[in-house]
């Protein structure tokens, strides 16, 4: 497996596996949406609890899941060697730069931001995830079936307005991340074509302010209704 | 025009460096950038002092040897080679900085002048069509569309300056080493080692300490040549497909 | 000493083939017993060097750019002449053949020209399976223009980068055989000298120009590649490092010099802006297609112009004077380089030349845009316009174009027979550094078509049968010639270095160019040329008391480079000069005021100076001997050319 291993430490290799794993997240973002907005279904957190239970019961989501924090795992990782490896690349570094003037500013600083991203994933999986799998948290009863009540405590948290802004806050750094990986990932997977390149960019550019700013919305709406 | 420049000035690879200010008075705006420096250098050796040293030698925007880093620019303010920058660009008064291009892969030796041979380096790990001289068919045998010889011609274009890897923030030379890769992929005559040659010149890339591309597509907002980000997104899939299909294992 | 052309027997079809046949040969086996020097990594050099390496030869390649894909023959723009017939336009091997020796004005030798010619069909063929990009037709098939007032379509081209085009394809083709260890590439290091042993050439002495090491290299066969000398003129279109050194150091080992004030004067170039003036840029000769040359008539409206009180546009046509369309009715604008060149001479010494310095005429597309469209105008010119407003900062779809004749290339160089070697043994030179194909004039395209023939097919054939007849065994390095000869290139280092004038380099280099443009340029008169001689002698002397070199030989010093260069131009400018001297006839771009018709058009005379003038160094300051080949015609009728 040693032309495996070249490839994927090779510069391009590591990049491929950042836009594989960045396009898995943003596919699991869509899905973590989707679930989320249960969330919103003013019905006590019922929907909401049973979806919570199916995805940490359900096999094939488990399996899934374990997928997922493979992805986390390799991006972030790889982001790491990938941003120390491109440092190194320049030891020396200019001492005026007119960096605006030829590319994007979340081009340039995807390594800070996905920090951000990964600081606030930390906040997240600790409150909810990690509550979820191994805290001491409330149950609710459904049709007679048992279910974690996960609900409550995402809506205990949203009720302090500072986890509400670091939530939104993040979004919005998350919303820079994805404005440029969305399109970037694309091309490094080589889909960069005259024809469709102004679609990619749009649908990433689209993909980049909804999809953030419709998790955003979530804390906001819950903080709002609990005042 | 009077110009303030602020110029690296670096004796040999081992001195550390740093910079250094000169007034100049008495510049013309006709003047090239590199015409400005030439006037400033016979000022220093009347005075006894080392000249500034830069690379140059066409002055036409051809030979790819210029590499001065602008105002925070590779070949300064317009999207051209130093030696093609006029000083109608700048205003009286301006201070200028200028600066080596900074990579490892690109050791200063002196001043402005940086060290290259990284990219003589990847074009001798693959970057030609491996045939002898004489005894190939005739330069009719095969046709080839327009359109392909078109933009194989907009790749080879490339004058191997180095303003790519001098602009990019990872300080990567995929566009460089993309230019070639296209050019010979693009065309009939480079099909039969087109998947080594993605292997082996993304190898040597890595070797000489250029950075990973994250697509933040300065290099090709500097480059000279307007070398289209296209040729990257080409060189990457050439060498996915290269690492899963070639016999190298 | 007897100048022995070694041109072979037989008709002139068959001459190549004959040779080829007869030389003897390599075995291939042998062939990684002898190595060869390749200076110079141009067209020709980095051609040479790579099919050296793929015969098996091992071969050291020099040049003093940081990269082989730098020299200078990148520069080079309008394209490729090849006698290929594809557009059915009734060209042929004798056709290019006939083209480029009457072009010379006679003053090359046939069986040499009708090789280029005979050869210059596989370039192509090898080029194109290199996989450059040449311009193609919609069908696929390749595609071709006329150039330089040619009568068939004969030009390849890539865009308006040929020559980088070309060059970037031998460079990949030296590039794979450094990668197979067959070729060793020493960039950055500059030639200082050949050395020599029983009258052979057996290596050479060369400056690594960043550490500033004084290295010896020896081989068995020494190749100079080394381009063209025309920034003796200081200004020229050539690039900045372009320099006589190598050939010149030849030549004081005793290689002779032929023909060297043939110098090819370009007539649209970009105008000289100022006393700060670095190079002149060339802008592609095609321009002329299209574009129409005038002055004001009369010298009054030249001056308001001069002054900026009047526009050129709205100068009235009757008071314009398209010069070349009325003096040459049939060829108008498109009169060859030389002629173009010195009307525009004329006009200005009159006092009618345009832009500030006076030193100028217009090239105007207005009527041509005008008649076929802005649009058409731009796509077949578009790039050339844009490096014209970068450049001069106006803008030529407005204001009509200025243009001024350049120095642009020399025919002259050391003297090669047919084999392509010097009159050393085992000395030979190539492309531009040799002055065997264009005679007085070069035809536009040729170069790059001579630089790759004499690489890719002439040299590897005729440098096996030098090759064949020596032993295997080197001269060593420590031998007495190279330390003699390192000891001589170090003291000349060290002697420039001493000196701590009060002058620049620069400013002895300029005062140069000056002398020459003005005495051995466009046009040549007996009185200047003498009068310039003295001048050079004058200011070499002071160069050698006034120069002032910074710095220390031990690093990357590029004013001592410099020095080392021009040091040797002011001994060939003189040298350039005896030759102009010489020849009291006008032929090619050599104009003699006083060989001229009464038309005022060049006159040459055949009886006199059908001839090859060879100079032989003779010592220090010591006038050259001149050795005379004669030139022989069996298949061309001499004419005089007339373009009217
Ligand atoms: C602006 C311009 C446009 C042109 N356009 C055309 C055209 O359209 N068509 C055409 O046919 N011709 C054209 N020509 C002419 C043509 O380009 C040249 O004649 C030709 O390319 C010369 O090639 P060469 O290999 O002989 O030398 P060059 O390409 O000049 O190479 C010289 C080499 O020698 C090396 N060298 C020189 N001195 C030393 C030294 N002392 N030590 C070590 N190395 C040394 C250099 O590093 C370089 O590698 C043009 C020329 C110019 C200036
Ligand atoms: C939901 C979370 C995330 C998503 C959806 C995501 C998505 C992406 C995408 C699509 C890319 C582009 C890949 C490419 O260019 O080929 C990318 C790149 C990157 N990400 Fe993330 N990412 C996330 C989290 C993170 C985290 C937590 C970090 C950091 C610790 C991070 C750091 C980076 C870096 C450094 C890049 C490289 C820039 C680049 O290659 O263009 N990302 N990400
Ligand atoms: C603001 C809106 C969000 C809410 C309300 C929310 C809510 C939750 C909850 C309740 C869980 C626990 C579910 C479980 O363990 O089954 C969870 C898990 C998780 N969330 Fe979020 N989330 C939000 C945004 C995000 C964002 C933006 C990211 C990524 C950058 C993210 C990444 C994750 C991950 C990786 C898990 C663990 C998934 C798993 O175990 O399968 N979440 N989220
Ligand atoms: S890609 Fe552009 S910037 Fe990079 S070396 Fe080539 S011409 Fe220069
Ligand atoms: S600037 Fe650098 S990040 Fe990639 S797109 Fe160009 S190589
Ligand atoms: S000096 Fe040749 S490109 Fe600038």
């Amino acid at each position: 497996m040693s032309w495996f291993s070249e490839a994927i430490s090779s510069t391009l290799g590591r990049k491929l596996l950042m836009a594989l794993t960045g396009l898995f997240l943003i596919v699991f973002l869509l899905v973590h949406l989707i679930g989320n907005f249960q969330l919103l279904a003013n019905d006590g957190g019922e929907s909401f609890n049973i979806y919570a239970k199916f995805m940490t019961t359900n096999p094939v989501i488990k399996t899934t899941s374990y997928l997922l924090y493979g992805a986390f795992v390799i991006h972030i990782i790889w982001a790491v060697l990938l941003t120390f490896q491109n440092k190194k690349s320049r030891p020396i570094g200019y001492a005026q730069t007119a960096g605006s003037s030829n590319s994007t500013w979340s081009s340039r600083n995807m390594g800070i931001l996905g920090t951000f991203v990964f600081i606030f994933l930390v906040i997240h999986l600790r409150g909810f995830w990690y509550e979820m799998h191994w805290g001491g948290i409330p149950t609710a009863t459904y049709d007679g079936v048992e279910v974690k009540d996960l609900y409550t405590v995402v809506q205990q948290a949203y009720e302090q307005w500072w986890y509400m802004a670091i939530y939104v806050a993040s979004m919005i750094l998350l919303m820079f991340h994805l404005a440029h990986g969305f399109q970037s990932a694309f091309q490094t997977l080589g889909l960069n074509h005259p024809k469709y390149n102004p679609v990619i960019k749009s649908i990433g550019l689209g993909y980049a302010i909804l999809i953030p700013g419709a998790f955003a919305a979530i804390p906001i709406i819950m903080f709002l209704q609990s005042l | 025009m009077r110009i303030k420049l602020k110029v690296w000035r670096q004796k040999n690879n081992a001195d550390k460096g740093g910079f250094k200010t000169y007034d100049l008075n008495d510049i013309s705006s006709d003047m090239s950038f590199l015409e400005m420096f030439d006037v400033l250098n016979e000022d220093l050796v009347r005075q006894g002092e080392d000249p500034v040293h830069f690379d140059h030698d066409c002055r036409e925007g051809i030979c790819g040897m210029c590499s001065l880093y602008i105002n925070g620019k590779p070949h300064g303010p317009k999207q051209t080679t130093t030696c093609q920058l006029h000083m109608r660009s700048f205003k009286d008064g301006d201070t200028i900085t200028v600066e080596p291009w900074r990579a490892a892969a690109f050791p200063v030796l002196k001043d402005l002048v940086v060290d290259r041979g990284a990219f003589d380096r990847i074009i001798q790990s693959g970057g030609y069509i491996s045939i002898n001289t004489g005894g190939v068919p005739d330069a009719n045998e095969i046709p080839i569309p327009k359109k392909d010889a078109d933009k194989a011609m907009d790749a080879a274009t490339c004058i191997g300056c180095g303003a790519c890897v001098a602009a990019c923030k990872n300080a990567s030379a995929m566009l460089f080493v993309s230019a070639k890769i296209s050019q010979f992929a693009l065309l009939p005559q480079g099909q039969a080692e087109r998947k080594v040659r993605a292997e082996n010149m993304v190898a040597q890339m890595d070797s000489e300490g250029f950075g990973a591309c994250t697509n933040t597509g300065a290099c090709s907002a500097e480059c000279p040549k307007e070398i289209s980000l296209t040729n990257i997104a080409r060189m990457n899939r050439d060498y996915f497909s290269a690492k899963v299909g070639s016999d190298n294992v | 000493m007897k100048l022995d052309s070694k041109i072979p027997e037989g008709p002139l079809a068959e001459k190549w083939s004959k040779h080829k046949f007869g030389v003897k040969l390599v075995n291939p086996a042998n062939k990684r017993k002898y190595d060869i020097i390749v200076v110079g990594t141009g067209l020709a050099g980095a051609s040479a060097a790579a099919s050296f390496g793929e015969l098996g030869y091992n071969v050291k390649a020099f040049c003093f750019q940081d990269s082989p894909r730098r020299a200078h023959s990148i520069a080079a723009q309008g394209g490729i002449n090849a006698a290929k017939n594809y557009q059915n336009d009734g060209d042929s091997v004798f056709r290019l053949f006939y083209d480029t020796i009457k072009g010379g004005d006679y003053r090359s030798r046939e069986a040499n020209v009708y090789r280029l010619a005979e050869v210059s069909v596989n370039i192509i063929d090898q080029c194109v399976a290199q996989g450059v990009p040449f311009a193609r037709e919609y069908g696929g098939l390749l595609a071709n223009r006329s150039f330089g007032g040619a009568q068939v379509s004969r030009t390849f081209y890539a865009k308006g980068q040929t020559g980088q085009q070309l060059l970037l394809g031998a460079y990949s083709a030296l590039s794979r055989q450094v990668a197979n260890g067959k070729v060793k590439m020493y960039s950055r290091e500059d030639m200082l000298d050949v050395v020599k042993k029983d009258g052979k050439a057996v290596g050479i002495i060369t400056r690594n120009l960043t550490t500033g090491k004084i290295q010896s290299h020896s081989a068995h066969a020494v190749v100079l590649a080394t381009g063209g000398y025309g920034n003796v003129f200081f200004l020229s279109t050539n690039a900045m490092g372009s320099n006589v050194t190598a050939a010149w150091r030849a030549h004081k080992k005793g290689a002779l010099m032929a023909n060297p004030c043939f110098t090819q004067i370009h007539p649209t170039c970009i105008p000289v802006s100022g006393d700060h003036q670095s190079k002149l840029t060339l802008m592609s000769e095609s321009l002329r297609n299209d574009g129409r040359v005038w002055v004001p008539k009369e010298i009054s409206d030249a001056e308001k112009i001069r002054k900026g009180e009047l526009k050129p546009t709205n100068l009235p046509e009757e008071k314009r004077d398209y010069y070349l369309e009325a003096r040459y009715p049939s060829f108008g604008n498109l009169v060859p380089r030389d002629v173009a060149s010195r009307n525009a001479k004329y006009v200005c010494d009159e006092g009618r030349g345009v832009a500030k310095t006076g030193l100028a005429v217009y090239l105007d597309f207005a009527d041509a845009i005008k008649r076929d469209g802005r649009d058409v105008i731009e796509s077949k010119y578009g790039n050339l316009f844009d490096m014209y407003q970068q450049i001069t900062g106006e803008n030529p779809y407005e204001t009509p174009m200025m243009i001024f004749p350049a120095v642009h290339y020399t025919m002259g160089g050391l003297w090669v027979d047919y084999n392509l070697m010097t009159n050393i043994p085992g000395l030979y030179a190539i492309g531009e550094a040799n002055f065997s194909d264009h005679g007085a004039n070069r035809l536009g395209a040729s170069a790059l078509m001579q630089g790759l023939a004499d690489g890719y097919f002439v040299i590897p054939y005729t440098i096996g049968d030098y090759l064949a007849q020596n032993s295997y065994d080197k001269v060593s390095t420590d031998d007495e010639v190279f330390i003699e000869a390192k000891k001589e290139v170090e003291d000349r280092i060290d002697k420039l270095l001493s000196i701590n004038g009060e002058k620049t380099v620069d400013d002895f280099h300029k005062a140069l160019g000056l002398i020459m443009w003005n005495n051995c340029g466009m046009s040549r008169n007996e009185a200047d040329l003498k009068k310039a001689k003295i001048e050079i002698q004058e200011l070499r002397a002071e160069f050698w008391e006034n120069v002032k070199v910074i710095g220390t030989n031990d690093e990357l010093n590029q004013s001592l480079e410099k020095a080392n260069r021009v040091a040797d131009f002011l001994e060939l400018g003189e040298l350039m000069i005896d030759d102009a001297l010489d020849r009291s006839e006008s032929c090619g771009g050599h104009f003699r005021e006083e060989s001229q018709t009464e038309e005022g058009e060049a006159k040459r005379k055949d009886d006199e100076f059908s001839y090859v003038s060879a100079w032989e160094y003779s010592g220090p300051d010591k006038p050259e001997t001149l050795h005379k080949e004669e030139l022989v015609f069996e298949n061309v009728k001499l004419t005089q050319r007339s373009y009217k």
